[in-house]
């Protein structure tokens, strides 16, 4: 009973997308990628301006503006795109679609990008939402989509939309329509409740999933399911354990005679890599098939080894072991072979996190009396610190590897979760509803 | 955003305010050999109320009995038993030889400057270092279990050199 507060997730799966063809439209020309490309690689200080305006809405009500604020809030907070004031707005919103964009008017205020849209109603109770996006400097059309869907979905379509505009403006896939499991914190360090919390990566539509009676830590998504592995305390037994995040259900995963922790899902989702404590002082990486139950152990060294994550390939393993003295970063074969320290800067490394790009691992490091949160090559090559404070802990990556997500603790003992771009710029508060820690990214959507 | 936010909030209340009081009767029979801190106060939010269970978290000077310490502390990333520590350990041993009858867990604690899955593991690494140094005292192995909270149950909630030295410790907790 104490475990049921289950998500209604597939509920608003009622939705298909139409690419517009271009016959459709007088005006539109086709998708483009012209004159707006962004490289996000090499970090932007300069945001691209964008004129969003307000979906107009024939359904009788404010789903159309709502949409649009959903979309811009989006983009603004990627960094990377600037939303123009609505007041400078030229050409009325329902005019853009009926006769076209005048492009003229949106480059007198500054547009590079142009996006309108509208709602109307659908049979049964539908919505039907329809967008486009402009290149305004090439005059061209780069994205044309409609979706049909229940009223109740609406942000899922608006972050649909976001990651459309974001992913033809930057070449990148977008990463808005996902959610964050994480740590909810409360109480007093010397008796903190931790509960299991998810919510929109925009901090919508939060909910707790367990009550806080067990000490739960670390959750992880399955890269391929709408699945959690975690750690709890539950009945004073540490353990791994999985959540249906469709079912709510709970439960162990396997029965093993130490403490299990430190689980992540390997790419497929078919198997966690954890590890386990056995014989007391050292513990070592193992994996586990879930449909087989099959455990294999990857690592066999006296000393601590824990911090399991998977290349996206699933190839390679990288892991943290102090069985050079101290914490240090290594990489094996997804067999167990060939273990290799890969850290070898001033200070202690840990946590480290597979990008779902394979080009880079996120840790943290720990060097004098700061922490620091960093990426490096998975040869160990190219290490950058992006962020740094008192204590700094727990990378999670969005399903595109442009952006970050950790926790940070002050020295008020408050722990809150932060966004930022690969490039070190762009950190922002992600807003909880209490404090919060060990965030994880889920995939996108399906 | 608010609306939806605060409508599920409050079914959580709901929720835990519900199962708060169940979960609190079970516990209190189940825990009954822990500390009075160790039931906890709740939330700081005034919102969540959950029970506590299964730590020791925020008691600073326990004992076994008169002149047991219940705990020994350790150095910074290490589980190595300190001379203190062995004299501590020593008075627990004989304490516990001459009580055949009594099960013991021992906790094993870290500070909050390292990260939380390692901290989790080298716990384990000192309460097995507790548990191997009284059973070489002639302690029954069979009697003794281990449980590594990391870094989550301090004893001191402080940031600073004096609060770290009672973090990392090993506590014996009679079952």
């Amino acid at each position: 009973m104490r475990k049921n507060m289950t998500t209604s997730f597939a509920k608003c799966l009622t939705l298909w997308a139409i690419v517009l063809a271009s016959s459709l439209s007088p005006f539109a020309s086709g998708v483009a990628r012209a004159d707006i490309h962004v490289d996000i690689t090499r970090g932007i200080s300069e945001p691209i301006p964008v004129a969003i305006t307000n979906f107009a809405d024939s359904s009788g009500g404010q789903t159309g503006p709502q949409i649009a604020g959903v979309v811009t809030a989006d983009l603004e907070r990627s960094g990377l795109f600037r939303q123009l004031n609505p007041a400078s707005f030229i050409q009325p919103a329902d005019q853009i679609l009926a006769q076209g964009p005048r492009m003229a008017d949106w480059k007198t205020i500054g547009a590079q990008a142009l996006v309108a849209g509208t709602v109307t109603p659908a049979s049964g109770g539908m919505l039907r939402v329809e967008f486009r996006l402009w290149d305004v400097l090439a005059g061209n059309q780069m994205a044309g989509l409609a979706y049909t869907t229940t009223a109740d979905n609406w942000r899922r379509i608006a972050h649909k939309i976001a990651d459309v505009i974001y992913n033809r403006v930057t070449g990148e896939t977008g990463y808005f329509d996902t959610r964050i499991v994480y740590v909810a914190e409360s109480g007093p360090a010397t008796h903190r409740v931790k509960r299991l919390a998810i919510m929109d990566q925009d901090g919508a539509n939060h909910k707790f999933l367990t009550d806080g009676s067990d000490l739960v830590l670390t959750p992880r998504f399955n890269p391929a399911a709408q699945e959690i592995t975690f750690m709890s305390f539950r009945n004073g037994r540490p353990r791994v354990y999985l959540y249906n995040l469709e079912t709510g259900q709970q439960r162990i995963m396997g029965e093993f005679p130490g403490m299990t922790f430190a689980p992540r899902f390997a790419p497929d989702g078919r198997s966690v890599v954890f590890s386990l404590i056995r014989g007391g002082s050292n513990s070592d990486i193992f994996n586990m098939d879930l449909a087989s139950r099959h455990v294999k152990q990857l690592t066999n060294f006296p000393a601590i080894n824990t911090g399991g994550s998977y290349s996206p390939d699933g190839r390679q393993v990288a892991f943290e072991s102090d069985r050079s003295a101290h914490q240090q970063i290594y990489v094996m074969d997804a067999d167990g072979v060939n273990p290799h320290r890969i850290s070898f800067g001033d200070g202690r490394y840990g946590t480290p996190v597979w990008s779902p790009r394979g080009d880079l691992i996120a840790f943290t490091k720990i060097l004098g009396n700061q922490f620091y949160l960093g990426v490096m090559r998975p040869d160990g090559s190219g290490e950058r610190l992006i962020s740094q404070a008192w204590h700094i802990e727990g990378p999670t990556w969005a399903p595109n590897g442009r952006v970050l997500m950790y926790f940070k603790e002050g020295a008020d003992g408050h722990t809150k979760m932060y966004s930022i771009d690969l490039t070190g710029m762009n950190e922002r508060q992600a807003v909880t509803p209490l404090d919060a820690s060990d965030p994880a990214w889920s995939p996108l959507l399906p | 955003m608010y609306q939806s936010w605060r409508k599920s909030w409050l079914t959580a209340l709901a929720v835990l305010l519900t199962t708060g009081f169940l979960l609190t009767a079970c516990d209190s029979t189940a825990d009954k050999a822990n500390d009075a801190n160790a039931n906890g106060t709740g939330a700081n939010t005034g919102a969540a109320t959950a029970p506590f269970s299964f730590d020791n978290g925020g008691t600073t000077t326990g004992q076994l009995a008169q002149d047991v310490p219940d705990r020994v502390f350790f150095a910074l990333d290490s589980s190595e038993i300190s001379a203190d520590g062995r004299a501590t350990l020593g008075k627990q041993a004989e304490w516990l030889k001459s009580r055949p009858n009594l099960n013991i867990t021992v906790e094993g604690h870290c500070d909050e400057r390292g990260t939380r899955e390692y901290n989790l593991a080298l716990g384990e690494r000192r309460a097995t270092a507790v548990k191997n140094y009284l059973v070489s005292l002639g302690v029954s192995e069979a009697k003794i279990n281990t449980i590594s909270y990391g870094k989550e149950r301090p004893a001191v909630d402080g940031h600073d050199e004096a609060a770290w030295a009672q973090n990392r410790r090993g506590v014996t907790v009679v079952q």
